[in-house]
Parts: structure tokens; C-alpha cells; sequence
């Protein structure tokens, strides 16, 4: 604490010059960094951690930022199709529409179709009888509540408000379309709060036995940002020219709208939190210029130009930002990734393109915050100082 | 003696009080800022998510099946129940009001339209009519239910509807008023009919003006969409209305909410009964409109619980890191303070003051200018909060005045932890040293 630099034994100025011989002039100014940061390890700590604090708040604000949309969007996903494949003119889509949603959209998608036929109950009711695939259905419609899904042939999902007309008591029923009768037993009730509580739900294969319509509608949840998805559409329209395909507008202003907020909300944090740790930086080291105002007087008194002093504190404050810069990115993706994990309950995935963007940053904040303590030093009067006032 | 010591220190000392009393005001503010967004961004989220249309509807109790497909209606009109348009101001009656944004009535029946009599669905409802229950006045509609419809038409000056939210042109171009003869026509079906706004149109043997085309990348495009007055008129039902869409804002479903209120204990219940649980609202709803159903929209209801905790999760860790980089700048700041005056430390202890007395006057420092920047720094806090609410959400963030003492107390803690090591080290520094100029 009380000297800055002690040599470790008595040294005769031959054997010092002898040592140092062979050694780049420049070295010196590395030993100098070096010694500071390891002699005032306290000061260079904080002075560290609060840049470290800097770095890392801004790699994990840029690591999510990235990756809470896409989060956000898997949750968005929840709601359901936002793209709606529809038959012209309530005609039936060709037999292979399916294959061909699929084979343009690829693995990121849910594609679901549903056929629709007015059938007549015993009592001559209509009651409006759906088509699907049950294992997609499932996946799309996270919000149907299902009591038990369909598992064997000629079982049935009826709608909450549809029981109460063809199967009260849970009894296996009948319904007639165009004279065709089919028997059905109720496997689960559906719950859905909207037009599916008065529907019932079959098998597509066991549906077009029965009535002889294929799917008119093809529902697509398309994982992706809003331009993703508007292409998506456009491709499908191409593919599919005798159907029109359109986005399902309230999922996806809804959707929109929530990220659009969100994202200015953390961008705003953000922003916060790296000028708070900036300003920690900015105290850390006016107050390591005043720790170490001997060195400097000496320096100076030793012939050392202002700009040399300058540049020497500025080197300092840049290496400061490139250590910390480099931990604080580390600790930024783990940050990242143990946010993802409580609270998206999904990795999140480093994202090392950001490295290059937290260093630059981190050294420039280092060399921000370095301006004021820089206008401290030359005020420095090694006269002064140096007799000990 | 002693009090002379801490305001000759802040006399003359300015510079250095000056740093620590910005970073502590710039802490604590933005300590403020982020507790106010993080408690009130769960109401914000809440109110974005009504985007996404209403998450309950109420259905007469003895209802008839729907028979829709493909946005057409194959109901007949004098089937099944209705409920009573009378008691729909009520919904303004329930205990959860304030957290009812809009409600829509919508009165679904199957027209002949045009010359060639096609069968379309024609829809009414409210657009954004004036109501009034007891002494408030409010309105509601479509337009605040279903924000994503939108309107091709002209505005009364010939002017095109701007882009933008519906609530920057009240005017509302296209939009038909409640008590016109006016309609919508869904796009769609405007295609098909060949007809633009401003034409007429034969509805059921009337003739209609269409006062705008109407998209909404739903079922609506394929149909009119009327006054709901005029709808009941072309029926002969005044007064029938088949369903009400309502608009609420909710809290995520927990354990509690999705038990039957008929098994709840009184206290369970009148906890349940006073949670603005979506199923505490649809039982409310019920209480209130005679021989309804009412029934959460799973799509809507079940995903925004989920949204809204993931955002409120996100916001609270991100606010724990900004207090931490607040305490860390403030902890900073102070220590520097302090380490610039070991020389006075010295002076002070050969002039004989105790360790105690001169960490007491440390802190009495300390705590002077945690409360100084505390206030100064909740206000700052206060204002960026409104700021970035306005900024992004387009309304207000108040921060409570709860908060205020907290945020002080906080401020003093921090403050005082961060002085603890430098004021400890400052005591034990030895006055020799700092005599001869050694600091």
C-alpha cells in the first residue's frame, strides 16, 4: 500500500541495465500496466467487476434479445394456426395439399387439415362433423381441452355443447349425412369456449369413408418473424393456386404487437443497466487515479510527457475493457442461459457472433469513463505531490 | 463539533460529494424506473394482448347447436335462445368492471343477398355505440374487441382512413355508425359481388349502403357486418342478441382459479370471487346477465396467462440486474469517496478522535447523501418511468408512492454497504503514514 514499486533485492544500476539488455524498449510499458494492475489488485478489482457488470448485462441483453423473440414466438406459436389454407368457392383442396403445405414450409411447421360436413342426428338435428388428423390437431391446439382423445377406430371427439345433443349419457350414437349412416362412440368431450364445442370430430380417413369429402381447409402454424411468415404465404399461394391462402391477421398483430413492446421494454433496460455500470466504472477509476497519483507525479518528474501520462492511463482503461469485456462475455452467456432455463424453460443458445460487438463496447465505455480521470491527471503537479501534500 | 465536521465536509468537498451524489441519484433512479416497469409491465402486456381479440363469450344458457361452416350460418334465425341486448350494459355492474375493456354483441343471421339471392351471413353488432349504466357512460364495440379489423372506406371528407391504431382517427373512416343503415362488407364477399364502399346493396329486400369494405383475415370476410339494431329489424327480433363477445383483463390461472366455486369454503371463495381469474369473471357475468353461459375463449384465455409470466419473469431478473449494477455504481462511488480522505482520517486520529467517531462521521456523510440522492434520484426515477411508458406503451407508468420509502431504505443500505469496507480500511489506515503524506 505505501510504495508503489519495490525491487525485490538491491540490484548495482550495471546489473539492472545488464538484465534489461536485451529486452524491447517497449516492454516497459507492458511492465508498467502489468505492475499497476497486480500492485493495486484491490482498486483494478472493482474497477474489473464493474466492467465485467457492464459487459455481461449488455452479452446477456444482446443474447436474449435475439432469442426472447424467438422464445416469445414458440409461446405465440400456443395460439394456434396463423396461416389458413381455405378451398376456393367451398370446393374440396386437391388430395395432395397436405404433402405439399409440407414440402414447401419444411420441419418448421404444423400443418393440420380439416374437412366439414353437416350431418343429421336421429332426432333431425344438423350437427356440424369435422375431419382431422387427431395427433397434429393435438399439437396445434394446445388450449383444447381434451378429457380423453380418440384411440380406436369409429370413436369420436365431441364437442362440449354437441354431447348434450347426440350423446348425453355417453352412449355410442348415430348421425346420417346424404343417407349414409355411421355409428360412433364418444371417446372424450372437447372444451374450447368457441364454434368447436359444437362440433364433432373424426378420424379423416374414417370421415371420408363416411361422407366422401376430403379436406377443404388446412390449418398452419408457421414458426418464424412476420416476414418469414408473409413469405411463407406467398410461397404456399403459389404452390397452391386453387386455394386461398391467407394470414389469420388477429394471431398475428397480436403477436406483433406483444414483441414489438417487449423488445423496447428490454432494449430500454438495457441501455439502463449498461449506463449504471458505466457509471461504476467512471467512480472506479477517478478514484484509481487518486490512488495512484504518486506514480503519475513521478512519471512526470521523470520527463514523462503529458500525452505519454495520457496515454499510459487510456492503455490502462483499454485493457481494463478488454479483460472485462472478455469475462464479462463468458458471464453474460451464462447468464443468458440460466434466464432461458428459469424462465423460458429452454436453452438459450450462445450466440459468439456478439463477441466482437461486447469488446469494441466494453472498450469504449472503458475509454468513456477514462475522459474525466484523464483531465484529473493533468492537473497533477508533481511538485506538490511529491513533497507530500 | 460534530455536526460542524459533516457540513464543512459538504462545503468544501463539493467535487467528491458531487460524483457519489450523481451515482447514488443515477442508482437509485434507475433502481426506480425498473421497479415501476417491472411491476406495471404485467398490466401493459395484459392490455397488449386484448389484441388478440375477447377471451370470453356469453351464450344463452338453453342454446341450440351452431351450425357454421366456413363463416357460413346454417342456423335458422328463429332457432335456438337469445339473450337480452337490455342486459348488456350490466357487464358495467360486475365486481371485475374496471377490468372489462369492451364487449361485443353479435347477432349472426343468413340473408339473401343481391340480385341472384345468394345466402350470406350477416352479422350484427356494435361498432363503438354509447352506453351508459348508472351514472357512468361508456362505449364499446367491435372496435375496441377486434382491433384487428380494419376498414377500406371513405372518411365523411373524402379523406382515406390513415394508417395506424384505431384510437388516432376517432372519426372513424368507413366505420358505419350504430344507429345507421349502413354496412360492412367482408372483402372477400366484395369481390365476389363486385362492390366497393359507397354502392348500395340489397340485403333481404333493403337497400343497403355500404359504407366500407371490411378485412379482418377471418370468417367476417365472407360477410356483412350491420348495426345490430338494423339486424334485428331485417329479423323482427328487437331486443335478440345471440352472443357477447367480452374483452377483460385477466390474471394468470393458478390453483385456485380453476376450482369449482361450489365446493370453496366462504373465505376461499370471496378469495376466488375477488381475483380477476377469467373463470371469476365468467361466473361474475353469469351472475349478472339472466339465463346466460358464460365461457373463457381457451385460445385466448389459456396462451396469455402464459405470455404474461414469461414477460413479467423476464422483466423481474432483469430488474434484479439492474439494481445490482445500481448497488455495484453506488458501492463504487462511495468507496472512492472515501479513499480520497484517508489523509483527514489521519489528521483526525492524531488529533485524537476515536475509530467510532470518525466511522461515525463517515456515515453521517454516508447517510446524508444516501437520502439527498435518494430523493432527487426516486423523482429522476419517477419521471424516466413515465418516460419509457409513454414512449412504449403509450400510456402512463405511475410509480406508487408505496414505493418511496423502500427505494430510500434501499438507497441508505447501499450506500452504507458500499462505504462499510473503504470507511473500515480508512480507519484502520495508520495516522503516521497519512501525516507524512504516504496515502
Amino acid at each position: 500500500m505505501t510504495m508503489s514499486s519495490m525491487p525485490d533485492q538491491l540490484l548495482t544500476p550495471k546489473q539492472v541495465a545488464d538484465r534489461r539488455a536485451d529486452a524491447p524498449h517497449t516492454s516497459m510499458f507492458a511492465r508498467m500496466l502489468l505492475r499497476a494492475a497486480v500492485l493495486r489488485r484491490r482498486r483494478a478489482a472493482s474497477a474489473l467487476l464493474a466492467m465485467i457488470v457492464a459487459a455481461a448485462v449488455a452479452t446477456a441483453m444482446m443474447n436474449l434479445y435475439v432469442d426472447v423473440q424467438a422464445k416469445l414466438r414458440t409461446e405465440f406459436r400456443n395460439y394456434g394456426a396463423n396461416v389458413v389454407i381455405v378451398a376456393k368457392d367451398g370446393r374440396s383442396l386437391p388430395a395432395d395439399a397436405l404433402a405439399s403445405v409440407e414440402s414447401v414450409l419444411g420441419a418448421r411447421t404444423l400443418a393440420v387439415p380439416f374437412s366439414y360436413a353437416v350431418a343429421r342426428t336421429p332426432g333431425g338435428q344438423s350437427v356440424v362433423v369435422v375431419g382431422t388428423d387427431f395427433n397434429r390437431a393435438r399439437q396445434l391446439n394446445h388450449w383444447w381441452k381434451v378429457s380423453h382423445w380418440p384411440d380406436a377406430p369409429n370413436q369420436a371427439l365431441i364437442g362440449m355443447r354437441a354431447a348434450s345433443v347426440v350423446s348425453a349419457n355417453r352412449q355410442p350414437f348415430e348421425l346420417t349425412f346424404q343417407g349414409k349412416a355411421i355409428r360412433l362412440a364418444p371417446a372424450g368431450m372437447l372444451q374450447t369456449g368457441a364454434g368447436e364445442d359444437s362440433r364433432i370430430y373424426l378420424d379423416q380417413s374414417e370421415f371420408q369413408n363416411w361422407t366422401g369429402v376430403a379436406p377443404s381447409t388446412i390449418e398452419v402454424a408457421v414458426n418464424g418473424t412476420a416476414a418469414e411468415v408473409e413469405d411463407s404465404v406467398r410461397q404456399l399461394a403459389r404452390f397452391l393456386p386453387s386455394a386461398d391462402v391467407r394470414p389469420v391477421r388477429q394471431i398475428m398483430e397480436g403477436e406483433a404487437n406483444v414483441l414489438n413492446k417487449t423488445r423496447a421494454t428490454l432494449y430500454a433496460s438495457a441501455t439502463l443497466i449498461v449506463l449504471t455500470s458505466a457509471l461504476c466504472v467512471l467512480a472506479t477509476l477517478i478514484g484509481w487515479v487518486f490512488d495512484r497519483r504518486r506514480d503519475f507525479a513521478i512519471m512526470k518528474a521523470l520527463g514523462a510527457s503529458e500525452r505519454l501520462v495520457n496515454g499510459f492511463f487510456a492503455a490502462e482503461a483499454a485493457a481494463l475493457g478488454v479483460v472485462g469485456g472478455i469475462l464479462g462475455f463468458f458471464i453474460g452467456i451464462g447468464v443468458a442461459a440460466w434466464i432461458g432455463r428459469v424462465n423460458f424453460h429452454a436453452p438459450v443458445v450462445p450466440r459468439f457472433s456478439v463477441f466482437p460487438y461486447v469488446l469494441v463496447g466494453s472498450i469504449i465505455v472503458a475509454l468513456l469513463s477514462a475522459i474525466l480521470p484523464i483531465t484529473m491527471l493533468g492537473r497533477i503537479q508533481p511538485a506538490t505531490i511529491l513533497r507530500g501534500e | 463539533m460534530f455536526s460542524r465536521l459533516v457540513y464543512e465536509s459538504f462545503r468544501h468537498q463539493t467535487r467528491r460529494k458531487l460524483l457519489a451524489g450523481i451515482a447514488i441519484t443515477m442508482g437509485v433512479a434507475v433502481a426506480t424506473a425498473m421497479i415501476a416497469v417491472a411491476t406495471d409491465i404485467g398490466d401493459k402486456i395484459n392490455r397488449e394482448l386484448r389484441s388478440y381479440g375477447a377471451n370470453l363469450v356469453v351464450t344463452p344458457q338453453e342454446d341450440t347447436l351452431d351450425v357454421e361452416v366456413g363463416g357460413i350460418n346454417l342456423k335458422p334465425p328463429s332457432d335456438g335462445a337469445f339473450l337480452n341486448e337490455a342486459d348488456l350494459p350490466k357487464i358495467r355492474g360486475t365486481f371485475w368492471h374496471n377490468n372489462i375493456v369492451g364487449f361485443s354483441p353479435m347477432l349472426p343471421v343468413t340473408v339473401k343477398v343481391g340480385n341472384d339471392s345468394k345466402d350470406v351471413t350477416l352479422v350484427g353488432t356494435y361498432f363503438n355505440k354509447a352506453l351508459s349504466f348508472g351514472k357512468q357512460d361508456f362505449t364499446t364495440g367491435v372496435r375496441i374487441t377486434h382491433p384487428w379489423w380494419k376498414v377500406e372506406g371513405s372518411c365523411r371528407d373524402g379523406r382515406r382512413a390513415p394508417p395506424g391504431r384505431i384510437e388516432d382517427f376517432q372519426g372513424g373512416c368507413g366505420w358505419p355508425s350504430d344507429d345507421s343503415q349502413n354496412i360492412l362488407v367482408g372483402e372477400r364477399l366484395a369481390t365476389k359481388l363486385e362492390k366497393k364502399a359507397g354502392d348500395k346493396l340489397e340485403v333481404s329486400g333493403r337497400e343497403l349502403t355500404i359504407s366500407g369494405i371490411l378485412s379482418t383475415g377471418g370468417a367476417e370476410d365472407d360477410q356483412i357486418v350491420a348495426p345490430l339494431a338494423l339486424v334485428q329489424q331485417i329479423i323482427g327480433k328487437p331486443g335478440a342478441v345471440r352472443r357477447v363477445y367480452v374483452s377483460a383483463l385477466t390474471k394468470p390461472q393458478d390453483a385456485l382459479a380453476v376450482r369449482d366455486p361450489k365446493t370453496m369454503s366462504p373465505e376461499v371463495y370471496d378469495r376466488w370471487y375477488c381475483s380477476p381469474y377469467v373463470e371469476s369473471i365468467a361466473y361474475q357475468l353469469q351472475e349478472v346477465i339472466p339465463h346466460s353461459h358464460a365461457e373463457q375463449i381457451r385460445q385466448v384465455a389459456q396462451n396469455e396467462g402464459t405470455v404474461l409470466s414469461r414477460i413479467k419473469g423476464l422483466m423481474l431478473l432483469i430488474t434484479f440486474a439492474a439494481l445490482f449494477a445500481s448497488a455495484l455504481a453506488v458501492s463504487a462511488a462511495m468507496a472512492t469517496a472515501i479513499y480520497e480522505r484517508r489523509v483527514e482520517v489521519g489528521l483526525m486520529k492524531a488529533l485524537g478522535a476515536g475509530n467510532l467517531a470518525v466511522s461515525a462521521i463517515f456515515f453521517a456523510e454516508a447517510l446524508l447523501l444516501a437520502i439527498v440522492g435518494g430523493i432527487a434520484g426516486f423523482s429522476a426515477g419517477a419521471l424516466l418511468a413515465r418516460q419509457i411508458g409513454r414512449s412504449i406503451f403509450d400510456s402512463q407508468i405511475s410509480v406508487e408512492p408505496v414505493l418511496f420509502p423502500i427505494i430510500i431504505a434501499i438507497a441508505v443500505f447501499v450506500t452504507f454497504a458500499g462505504s462499510a469496507a473503504a470507511i473500515r480500511g480508512a480507519v484502520k489506515f495508520d495516522p503516521v503514514f497519512a501525516l507524512r503524506g504516504e496515502g
